[in-house]
Parts: structure tokens; C-alpha cells; sequence
């Protein structure tokens, strides 16, 4: 079971308080009523599935409730930082650092 | 039942475990005395007992070849009742207490005489990867032949047939350092890390303490024996309180960031267990470093007929002896790789066991060891291998030969042979870890690498091979002080060899891994059929994939395979290891998980009432709702139907409770009900309400409800019963991180609200006088009103609205309130008529009416319009979920399936829900499917059955004949509109 560290409660929790709630940093645009089909399935329907760092969404469903994101190594599980929701996409840099 | 008491081969010096006391078991029927403290197989073999069972292929006679989990041949079924009993325990971990039963698995009639074992006779047939290359055609001959005969011969032992009365219990807990295996090496840790102030779990799965120590008699440390030293390590740490010691505790799984699944027998070992005691126990340990001191398991020798009954493991044959005071008998052979066995034979011999020569597969062995064999007058040859055995249900001679010479053997009589190859470091908590072994070419083993998570590996599971080093390095391991104390006479374990002896013209098998019956002919066989990786070898022939998941067999299987594909071992690879380290019961996984504790049960405030009323429940989601009220001697149908009917004519009263409920409010509350909505919210003016759709972006339907508008800030939203959950983590969802701007919250007031329907004509009547603060009349509160008032004086929130099509209210009042405002409303409601209705009629009268439930006439790729729900779609928003998925090419292509109803042509038969449609019923099988039926039921009311469908271009179709065919009929159908009662919606308004 995973240990998660809840940026808005600060604190690390079980997993089983949380959600996985899908990749991160995807943008539902404002006008979305005008995208193209192209570009429609690449925002809703495409989804990277990296052997390596994946930048996802969690859920503290069963304790604050709040969406916030993580950057979570998916071969060793390990989690490389969480962050709130809204705060910008860690740079390359960063995560290469986070994984030493 | 004859009473065996003798224990011939009990040695009564030894048996540091062994108490006075003794104790009656049976085995096989029939009845054995051990001693206090005697394993199954430890008190079989003081009475002479070595075979214990029948190989899981060839049905071939076997008897105990190890003393610990490792154990691959004597699985047994113990038994308590029928109720308790457990199958493949290995009888070398089982405890003995008193009234055991123990029957022997894998054979009929006897373990003595099997039928079975006319497999051995077929090998030839048997051989790696003959399901592969057996079972594949015809096809007819799966259903008839195959199926039935691999379910005949698979599997061992037998599940219990009645459900199990034990209790299993589950812990988490939390500690500093975990050490797994109470060896030395793990007790060294413990107390190292313990006296650091470190809180400390040490575990081991043996009833006590100290690992192999207890086995060997002659070490020494500072002068004590290996069990005093363990006995001593114990008191002290028993002694602290930030230590916590279990005992018959396997370390089964090492999951991520140190979280160590433990797996406690608390009375398994017990003959009356205390009935408060839990069985077994789950602990979830989350550690903050893990210490694995696994120890390492020594292998066999990998020769021909190497299986018969009497032939095991040396280090087996000195613990049975040093542990348990059991000789396994009486002239016994040692056939080696590994100076370990010359203890277990100098041992034994040291009690009077004949040891009529020790075979050396090494050409030389030390000086020292020479001179101890000479001393006690046992002959060594080296350089040689056993070639041959000979016995049937026991070994009885061995035959061996000179590595260099072609033939010229000798033959020796033995009641026994013991056997080692050498120790391998047990690497499975490592590997579970997702460490990566790495090999290590001067010992030829693998050893543990870097550790990916908190942990570290010490004593013979990381190859340290002296007891002086392990006391430095377990110390070490936990930030700790080393010292080294003064060892004696410590027997090195490295040295030994991997793989198959002898040649490839010897005739028998060799066995690799015994509980699957796997030779080196069948390893060399599948390297021939191009199996090259090990992960292929493991697979074809089955080595390691038994519950003793490979402990003896892995190294062996890979080395031959490796000398076969004249490649290095690393090259060829290693096999991964996974949890569970043993086999586990699922009773132990299960926990207090089961019966009424499976799951919680959601009750409404009105539960109890229609429980005292007689009602039948379902389950809804986790909710258990009442599904209709029947009266006596009504059936469910007669029930739903006078419901129904009772109802459209009079009045009914329905626990609509479980309805989700989100309470939506801020100044851009209007708004985000908007964005979450197809429909438009701005012209909705407060104190009414309106039928929502939700989708997803994707354009499909994901929830429906009605909702009210309290105030310009303030809605009263609800959901599908089932849905409520996702549907908030939805609208959280959207709040928190797409539109953050907007202010608006959300809270869930499902529990908060009780709801009660009021629906019929007569509903008016009924509610009325039992609501003060708003003016109910049909033309001051129509239909889609909701207003803040008082019913029964207490605050409610009242709704005209209908899931039925007839005059309606639903009152929701605080849930405290709600039982006693439903008997206000039912003392009411009964003078006039009404009845209570349950979840089956409220589903018939919103099907009257064509009402959709989403999730069973919607299954997550039906949009609004499929669902004929296109006016509940703002056309002019800018934006809503779904409003750009519902413009994709595939959801407004043509031939989409669209809701519609269905006639039945002979209006008394009723449809099955999951029907299939088809246009032309005389096509050949398989038909083209044009539609299946949704919901279906018996209108008592209409007097005919109706259903609904989601039926490809299905409102083009109205009116067509279409056919369901069943395996028994066709049923000939008529395409309708989805409204069957009332399709002008008057009774609405009355």
C-alpha cells in the first residue's frame, strides 16, 4: 500500500484515503466548444503510460477532499513530490533532480 | 486404531524443543504419539515414518526432504472438523497437539498403493510441456475429455465443505526497524536497533527464536551453545518495551514503501484453542527500515531416483536430530557438495547412527574434516557421485561411481541418505522488494544488490557466511555498535555446486523441483524446444511453479539450463519472486471482512418501519432499500401490481431517502450549474425546480436528478442513488481545478435529508394538513415547485414533483425527523387508502411513463439525444460537460441506438431485460443484433407488458414488428414511443 503525501494536509497518509484521479496538467480550454476533433481526442481521449515519471492527479477523497498532483515513479512506485492543485508542471530539471 | 508408541528413533539426548509431555495424533487414520513440541514430520520420523506422500504428476512415493517452509513432498490435510480442515500444510511446520488428524493427499486408495501411480509408468508421455503439447485439438475434446480430466488430476488436497467458523484477524502497526527472521543475524539486529531506543518488530515463522542455531550443537559464542546464546537474546529482548517479538510469524509480502505484510498462526499449534483468539492474524506493518535476515535454504543433490522415501537434506536430517531428537535412521548415507553435511553426519554418528560411507561430489575436502571422519571411523570418497538408488516406499541402497570412471561402481545399503548441494541465500523479501539479485561469480550465488527501498539484507540471505562477521555486520546494519564476540567451531556453509550430477546416459530421474515432478531431462528438453530464457524454461515444465514457489529448485533449474545454452547463469536470468513467501490461507487476507462485515450497509432513517411492516429489501449500491410490501399470501407480483395500482388510483407513500443530495451554493452557483448541466439554469426562478442532465465530456450521460432552486445562490441538487459519490467527486472535481475561480461550494446532504414520497391523486389530501408556511394548491405550488416550509412544524423542504406521472410531493425533513414525519404522513395516508410502495413499483410507474434509470436504460455510451432527452440540452450556452463531445463525428452519425419502447404482440409476456432484438428472425446464427431491451415489466395497470430498448435508428422505426428471440421462442415485438400511461402528462397537474 502506498504511503501519499497530502500537500493541503501535509501529511503522509495511506493510499487507501486517496483516489487516483488520472493524468495531470491537462487543460480543458475555455473554448472548447471550437476545438478541432484532432485535438479533442488528443486532450480527452490520449494518455501517456511512461515506464518512468508520470506527472498524475490524486484525490484525498476519505480525508480533505482536495484534488491536488503528483509525480509518482511508476516502476519503483515511489513518490517523487505532491503538489496542489494549480501550481505549475515541475521542469525536466526538477525531476531529474527529485530522482537522485 | 492400533497405537503405535514406540518412537524408535527418537534420540533422547537431543531435542532442544522437545518437552516430556506426550501427544496423540493420527495420521492416515491411524493413531501416532510424539512429543510436546514435535512438527508432523519430526514425530512421524521418530516413529520410522518417511513416506509422507505422493509426487503431484507421477503419484511416485515420497517422504519429508526438509525441516521448514521449503518442504516440497509431505503436504498433508489437517483437520480439526469438516468445517476445519486445511489442505497442504507441510507436515514439517505443522505442530502436533492432541486429536490432530493428518491424512497423507495425491493418492487413492492408500499412500502405500496408489493407482495413480501408473502416471510414473506413462512419463514417457508426460514429459515438459505436454499440456502444450496434448490438449489442443479437437475441440469437441475440451468439454469431454480434457476439462473434465485435468479437473479431476489438478489440484491437492481437499477445500473444506462447510464455511470456515474461525475468526481471522487484521492489525496495522508501525515501527522503526522490522527484522524478518530471528536467526541470528536477526536477533542481532533487533537488540542492536533495539538499544539504539529504535521501536522494534522481530519476527520469525518458526515457534521460536534463534534459526539455525538451534539446529547446530557444537558452535559456541563466548562459551555458550547456539541455544543458550538465542535463549539469552530473547530474555533481553522481552525484556524492553519498545520491542515486540512474534513468533509462528512468516513475513509473506514486502510491498511498497516498506509496507511488510505479516502473517501470525495464533492457534494453529493449539489442541483447544481459546475461542477468543483470532485463528490467524494480518499485520500491515509500515516500517521505517527493514531488516531481511531470511537465512539461506540448503539444496539437494540433483541425481537419478533422488526422490525415493529416506533420502533428504542434511541440514533436515541434523535439525530433526538437534531440534527434535529424532535420528531419520538408522544406517544412513550422505551423498555431499558442502562441508555442512559432514556436521549432520558426525552428529548423528556421535548417537550411533551407522554411517556407512559419505560420497563427496568434490574431489578434495579439507584435512580437518578427514581427520574428524577418522575419528569417527566414517569412510570418505570424493570425487564420486551417486548414480542409483534403489526402494520402493523407502530407499534401501545406493549405487555410485567415480566421477572418472566409465563403470566400476560400488553399492552400499542405507535406510537413509541425506543430501546437500549447498545453501542458497534466500532472496525472496529482496526481490519482492523489486531489489535486483546480482550474481556473484567466487561463490556462484546470487546475492542481494542495491536496495531500491529502505532496507537492508544481512546473515546468509546477503551470502555472509561466518557467524563472527554477521554479529558485525547485523549490528552495523542498524546504526549500531559491532562486537565481536569469540565463535567455536562455526561450520561454513559456501562451498557446493549447482545443477545435475552425473551423465546424461544415466537412467532414473533426477529430480529438480519435486512438488512438480520436474527432472533435468524435462529442463534439457525444454532448452531443446528452444525455451531459452528461464522465465520460458520455468513456464514449459512447470520448475519452481508450485506453492513451494522453487526454494529448492530455482538454482538447480536454472544451472542446467545454463550449462545446456553454454551461457553464464546471470545471462540466462532469474526468476522473479512474489508474494506470498508461503502459501497463505485466504481467511488470513480476508480478515474480519466477511458475512455482515463485508461491507457497510446503508439504512434510511425509515428502515426500521417497513422492516416492522413486513417489506422484502434489495440491495442498492450499499443501500438496502424495501422493494415492495407484500401482504399476506401476496407473491411479488401481486404485491407490485396492487402497489402500482393503489397508487395511480388512490395514493402511495415512498422512502425515497437514498436519493443522493449535493447541496450546490455561492454567487456563482447558477453558473457552475451551467458549466455541470446540459441544461440552463439562468431562467429558472427560485422556488422551482427542473429535470438535469450530467454528462461527461465525452458527451455521454452520467447522471440525472432533479433539481430545486432555493435562492439565486442556493440549489438542491439530486443524484441517482448510486451515483451520488461520483457525481460529487465530479463536481469537485470541476470546482477545485477547472473552474477555481467560481465561487461555489459543495456538500453532500444525502444522510442529512430523510425524503419521503407522496404520489396519487390523492397526495394533496394526504400532505396538506401536515404542512404550515406555504400554500400548496395546485395552481399556488404547481407541479416543479419546491418550496422552504414546515412539515409536522419541522423545517422541510417540500418538492411537487413526480417519478410516477401523478400528483406528487416528496418531502425532505431533517433525518432525525424522518420516521416520525413518515407515520404522521402514513396515519394519513392509510384512512384514505395509499399504501407504501417499494423500489419495483416505483420502477414500473416510471417506466409507465418512460422515465429512465441511468445505469440501466444508459450504460455509459448513451447521450441525451439517444435517450430522447434532447430538450434538456441548451443549445445556446457556451460551454457545458459534454457539450464538445456531443458534437464528435461517431455521436451524431446516423444508425445511433435511440431509446424507444416495445409491445409485446401477445401483451401477457413479458420481456427479459438484456434481450437481444433482431429485424429478421429466419437469418442464420450469428443473427445481426439491431437492439436489446433495457428495462422491461408487467403494467397491472395498462394490463400488458411493456418494456424499452435502445434500438438502432429506433425513432424511424415507430410502429415496425421486430423479433426477440429466445432460446425457447420468438417474440414478436411492436416499436412505441417510451410514454405508455397518460402520454399527455395530465395527471401531473391534478
Amino acid at each position: 500500500m502506498l504511503l501519499i503525501n497530502c500537500p493541503y494536509c501535509e501529511d503522509d497518509r495511506p493510499e487507501l484515503e486517496f483516489a487516483n484521479a488520472g493524468e495531470a496538467h491537462i487543460h480543458r480550454p475555455k473554448d472548447m466548444a471550437d476545438m478541432s476533433d484532432e485535438a479533442f481526442e488528443a486532450m480527452f481521449f490520449i494518455r501517456d503510460n511512461p515506464k518512468g515519471v508520470i506527472l498524475e492527479r490524486w484525490r484525498h477523497a476519505h480525508g480533505c477532499g482536495r484534488f491536488f498532483n503528483a509525480v509518482r515513479h511508476t516502476v519503483s512506485d515511489k513518490f517523487l513530490k505532491t503538489y496542489m492543485a494549480g501550481e505549475p508542471r515541475p521542469s525536466d530539471d526538477e525531476i531529474t533532480e527529485l530522482m537522485k | 486404531m492400533n497405537s503405535t508408541s514406540q518412537q524408535a528413533f527418537r534420540v533422547k539426548a537431543r531435542g532442544s524443543r522437545i518437552g516430556a509431555r506426550s501427544v496423540s495424533f493420527t495420521f492416515d487414520g491411524k493413531t501416532f504419539e510424539g512429543l510436546e513440541g514435535d512438527t508432523l514430520a519430526s514425530a512421524l520420523l521418530a516413529n520410522g515414518v518417511h513416506l509422507m506422500g505422493r509426487s503431484f504428476k507421477y503419484h511416485r512415493p515420497r517422504g519429508v526432504l526438509a525441516a521448514g517452509v521449503e518442504e516440497p513432498n509431505a503436504l498433508m490435510q489437517i483437520s480439526r472438523d469438516n468445517s476445519k480442515t486445511t489442505p497442504n500444510v507441510r507436515a514439517s511446520v505443522q505442530e502436533i497437539y492432541d486429536g490432530m488428524k493428518a491424512q497423507s493427499q495425491n493418492r487413492y486408495p492408500s499412500l502405500n498403493f496408489d493407482i495413480g501411480a501408473v502416471n510414473n509408468l506413462l512419463s514417457p508421455v508426460f514429459v515438459a510441456g505436454f499440456y502444450y503439447k496434448t490438449f489442443k485439438w479437437p475441440a469437441v475434446a475440451w468439454d469431454k475429455l480434457y476439462e473434465p480430466f485435468i479437473r479431476r488430476a489438478a489440484g491437492l488436497g481437499e477445500a473444506p465443505t462447510e464455511q470456515d467458523p474461525d475468526r481471522y484477524a487484521n492489525r496495522f502497526a508501525h515501527c522503526d526497524v522490522l527484522v524478518a527472521g530471528g536467526g541470528a543475524a536477526g536477533l542481532i539486529a533487533a537488540k542492536a536497533a533495539a538499544d539504539k531506543g529504535k521501536s522494534v518488530i522481530l519476527c520469525d515463522e518458526n515457534p521460536e527464536f534463534g534459526g539455525w542455531l538451534l539446529s547446530d550443537t557444537d558452535i559456541r559464542i563466548d562459551g555458550q551453545t547456539g541455544e543458550e546464546w538465542s535463549a539469552e537474546m530473547v530474555r533481553q529482548l522481552l525484556a524492553m518495551d519498545n520491542v515486540r517479538l512474534l513468533a509462528r510469524t512468516t513475513c509473506v509480502g514486502y510491498f511498497q514503501q516498506n509496507m511488510v505484510v505479516l502473517n501470525e498462526r495464533v492457534t494453529e499449534h493449539l489442541s483447544r484453542p481459546n475461542v477468543e483468539l483470532p485463528r490467524e492474524r494480518m499485520w500491515q506493518v509500515r516500517a521505517g527500515k527493514v531488516v531481511i535476515a531470511q537465512g539461506a535454504i540448503e539444496r539437494h543433490m540433483v541425481f537419478p531416483d533422488n526422490d525415493r522415501p529416506g533420502i533428504m537434506l542434511a541440514g533436515a536430517a541434523q535439525t530433526y536430530l538437534n531440534k527434535y531428537g529424532v535420528a531419520v535412521g538408522a544406517n544412513v548415507g550422505v551423498y555431499t557438495a558442502c562441508d555442512s553435511a559432514y556436521a549432520a553426519a558426525f552428529d548423528l554418528a556421535e548417537e550411533g547412527v551407522t554411517i556407512p560411507v559419505v560420497i563427496d561430489h568434490r574431489d578434495q575436502v579439507s584435512d580437518d574434516i578427514r581427520a574428524q571422519a577418522k575419528e569417527f571411523g566414517i569412510k570418505v570418497i570424493t570425487g564420486a557421485h551417486v548414480y542409483c538408488t534403489t526402494g520402493k516406499l523407502r530407499v534401501n541402497s545406493m549405487s555410485i561411481r567415480h566421477h572418472k570412471a566409465s563403470s566400476g561402481s560400488e553399492d552400499f545399503e542405507i535406510d537413509a541418505l541425506i543430501t546437500c548441494s549447498g545453501w542458497t541465500p534466500s532472496l525472496h523479501l529482496y526481490s519482492q522488494s523489486r531489489g535486483k539479485p546480482q550474481w556473484d561469480e567466487a561463490t556462484r550465488r546470487f546475492l542481494p544488490g542495491e536496495s531500491p527501498q529502505e532496507c537492508v539484507s544481512i546473515g546468509s540471505c546477503n551470502g555472509t557466511d561466518e557467524l563472527a562477521d554477521i554479529f558485525v555486520e547485523a549490528a552495523e546494519a542498524v546504526g549500531g555498535k559491532a562486537q565481536k564476540p569469540k565463535i567455536e567451531d562455526d561450520v561454513p556453509t559456501s562451498s557446493g555446486m549447482v545443477g545435475a550430477t552425473g551423465t546424461s546416459a544415466d537412467k532414473g530421474k533426477a529430480f529438480v523441483d519435486f512438488q512438480n515432478d520436474v527432472t533435468a531431462k524435462d529442463i534439457a528438453l525444454a532448452v531443446r524446444e528452444g525455451m531459452h530464457s528461464i522465465e520460458h524454461v520455468k513456464r514449459y515444465t512447470t520448475n519452481g511453479m508450485a506453492t513451494d514457489q522453487g526454494k529448492l529448485s530455482n538454482m538447480h533449474g536454472l544451472a542446467i539450463a545454463a550449462k545446456l545454452l553454454d551461457k553464464p547463469i546471470p545471462q540466462v536470468g532469474l526468476t522473479t519472486f512474489r508474494a506470498p513467501y508461503t502459501p497463505t490461507t485466504f481467511g488470513s487476507f480476508v480478515g474480519h471482512a466477511r458475512g455482515a462485515l463485508f461491507d457497510p450497509t446503508r439504512k434510511t432513517p425509515i428502515h426500521e418501519w417497513a422492516v416492522e411492516q413486513g417489506a422484502e429489501f434489495e440491495p442498492v449500491s450499499l443501500w438496502n432499500r424495501a422493494r415492495y410490501f407484500p401482504k399476506a399470501g401476496e407473491t411479488m407480483d401481486d404485491a407490485v401490481d396492487r402497489e402500482c395500482q393503489t397508487v395511480r388510483k388512490t395514493a402511495g407513500v415512498f422512502d425515497a431517502s437514498t436519493l443522493g443530495k449535493i447541496e450546490v451554493v455561492g454567487p456563482d452557483a447558477a453558473a457552475f450549474m451551467n458549466i455541470m448541466y446540459t441544461n440552463g439554469w439562468d431562467k429558472l426562478r427560485p422556488g422551482r425546480a427542473k429535470y438535469g442532465i450530467m454528462c461527461r465530456d465525452d458527451g455521454f450521460i452520467y447522471d440525472d436528478g432533479v433539481v430545486g432552486k432555493l435562492s439565486s445562490t442556493r440549489f438542491h441538487v439530486t443524484t441517482t442513488t448510486g451515483g451520488a459519490a461520483r457525481v460529487l467527486n465530479m463536481m469537485e472535481d470541476f470546482t477545485q481545478t477547472e473552474f477555481p475561480e467560481m465561487k461555489v461550494w459543495l456538500t453532500s446532504t444525502t444522510e442529512q435529508w430523510a425524503t419521503i414520497a407522496v404520489q396519487g391523486p390523492k397526495a394533496r389530501e394526504i400532505v396538506e394538513p401536515l404542512v404550515s408556511g406555504v400554500n400548496i394548491a395546485n395552481e399556488k405550488f404547481p407541479h416543479m415547485s419546491v418550496a422552504e416550509c414546515q412539515v409536522c412544524g419541522v423545517p422541510a423542504r417540500l418538492f411537487r414533483i413526480s417519478f410516477t406521472g401523478e400528483l406528487g410531493f416528496e418531502i425532505n425533513v431533517p433525518a432525525d425527523y424522518g420516521r416520525a414525519v413518515w407515520e404522521a404522513v402514513w396515519a394519513r395516508a392509510e384512512p384514505l387508502g395509499a399504501c407504501a410502495y417499494g423500489t419495483e413499483a416505483m420502477h414500473v410507474m416510471r417506466a409507465e411513463k418512460g422515465f429512465i434509470i441511468v445505469g440501466q436504460d444508459t450504460d455509459g455510451t448513451v447521450t441525451p439525444h439517444d435517450a430522447g432527452l434532447s430538450w434538456a440540452v441548451a443549445k445556446s450556452k457556451p460551454d457545458f460537460v459534454g457539450k464538445r463531445g456531443l458534437q464528435r463525428p461517431d455521436l451524431i452519425a446516423k444508425g445511433r441506438r435511440q431509446l424507444i419502447g416495445l409491445k409485446t404482440k401477445d401483451p401477457k409476456k413479458v420481456l427479459q431485460e438484456g434481450a437481444q432484438i433482431v429485424a429478421d428472425p429466419e437469418q442464420s446464427i450469428p443473427m445481426k443484433m439491431v437492439g436489446f431491451v433495457t428495462s422491461s415489466y408487467w403494467s397491472g395497470t395498462l394490463d400488458q407488458s411493456i418494456a424499452m430498448a435502445m434500438l438502432e435508428d429506433g425513432n424511424a422505426r415507430m410502429g415496425e414488428t421486430l423479433y426477440v428471440p429466445m432460446p425457447d421462442e420468438t417474440i414478436e415485438v411492436e416499436v412505441t414511443g417510451t410514454v405508455f400511461y397518460d402520454p399527455k402528462g395530465e395527471r401531473l397537474h391534478g
